[in-house]
């Protein structure tokens, strides 16, 4: 066993593969982390203003199907019961 | 006779665009075909040599293009081969000194009187690129099973899918199968999966490559060797036949004990 696979637990072309998959999606979006998080960021914005949704619950991905990407908001609501009842 | 322009390109440098184009179109000379093969890297110029046809260059391709000779004078005739030409690139020109409209006239010209015509990509995304893919029918991307060789694919894949190209298909170069035993390389299935575009040729990693371009005799010419083959067979994919791919990746039961033995 080599010195990263002991590092890490994982054959290099694990690795390889797992680091080209999000290399190549953002290179095919144009899209980087960080412009990810500002797009998250305003996403929460304007649904807050809308309905009541927890921030820290709100995950944003990109996701692949063959050569298209796809851009999947996960936004869980708050319980309207609750809302009804302040 | 209307011929097929299939261009060889890579986005990376050094993954064998080169070796590719001229045992392709050695291969598929040997079939009977008619080929030319156009070296579309000007002031870089290799596929001569790699022919074993750099001793035998008059004119050029920006001769041709600019009118001082006829395009067949910069046909070089290969003599193992009577229906295999080269058109070299030029080595002392600018690279401007082709448009991507002059290759297209030159390849209508050159599909009345050849099957196939291979033209040879530089590295990269420019000019030279733009050249070698405005004319073509095909195209086959080759790519090594490596970081950067697949991520430069993938941009070339997404440029020609910007210029609504015919989807390319794929020629995995220099697989070395212990490595991906190991799991020290991406494997064919791994490639496949980040590119999602038709794979064409799976080449393993040979020495005998080397050996061929020292004597400027491709592989494909005699070869025994495993690349050979694998060339010839993306030559007949080609043409259309089903070829079924050399198996490379797995485990037989005689390479376990082969490799059982050498550990004792």
């Amino acid at each position: 066993m080599g010195f990263f696979e002991r590092l890490t637990g994982k054959k290099s072309a694990r690795s390889a593969k797992e680091r080209l998959q999000l290399v190549l999606i953002h290179d095919r979006t144009d899209l980087s982390p960080a412009m990810l998080d500002v797009l998250k960021d305003d996403l929460i914005a304007v649904i807050s203003r809308h309905i009541e949704i927890d921030p820290n619950a709100v995950r944003i991905d990109l996701t692949r199907e063959g050569r298209e990407q796809r851009l999947v908001a996960d936004i869980p609501l708050r319980p309207a019961v609750r809302r009804r009842a302040n | 006779m209307t011929g097929t322009v299939v261009t060889v390109t890579s986005g990376k440098g050094g993954v064998g665009k080169t070796t590719a184009v001229a045992n392709i179109a050695v291969a598929l000379a040997s079939e009977g075909k008619k080929v030319v093969c156009i070296d579309g890297d000007i002031g870089l110029r290799n596929l001569d040599v790699i022919m074993g046809l750099e001793n035998r260059i008059v004119y050029d391709i920006v001769d041709v293009v600019e009118g001082r000779c006829r395009t067949r004078q910069a046909m070089i005739r290969d003599k193992r081969l009577p229906e295999l030409f080269l058109i070299p690139a030029a080595q002392t020109r600018d690279k401007n000194a082709v448009s991507p409209s002059d290759m297209v006239r030159l390849c209508d010209e050159l599909r009345a009187e050849m099957d196939w015509i291979l033209i040879d990509s530089p590295a990269g995304i420019e000019r030279g690129f733009r050249n070698a893919v405005a004319p073509a029918d095909r195209v086959l991307i080759v790519t090594n099973p490596e970081m950067s060789a697949v991520r430069d694919a993938d941009r070339v894949i997404g440029l020609l899918e910007a210029e609504e190209k015919p989807a390319p298909s794929l020629i995995i170069n220099r697989l070395n199968p212990n490595m991906v035993r190991r799991g020290d390389m991406l494997s064919v299935d791994d490639v496949y999966d980040l590119l999602r575009i038709d794979v064409i040729g799976i080449v393993p990693e040979d020495e005998n490559v080397i050996v061929a371009s020292n004597r400027g005799m491709p592989l494909a010419l005699d070869g025994k060797s495993k690349a050979g083959q694998a060339f010839r067979n993306i030559a007949r994919r080609l043409n259309g036949e089903q070829v079924p791919f050399i198996d490379l990746e797995s485990t037989s039961l005689w390479d376990r004990l082969v490799k059982l033995a050498g550990r004792k």
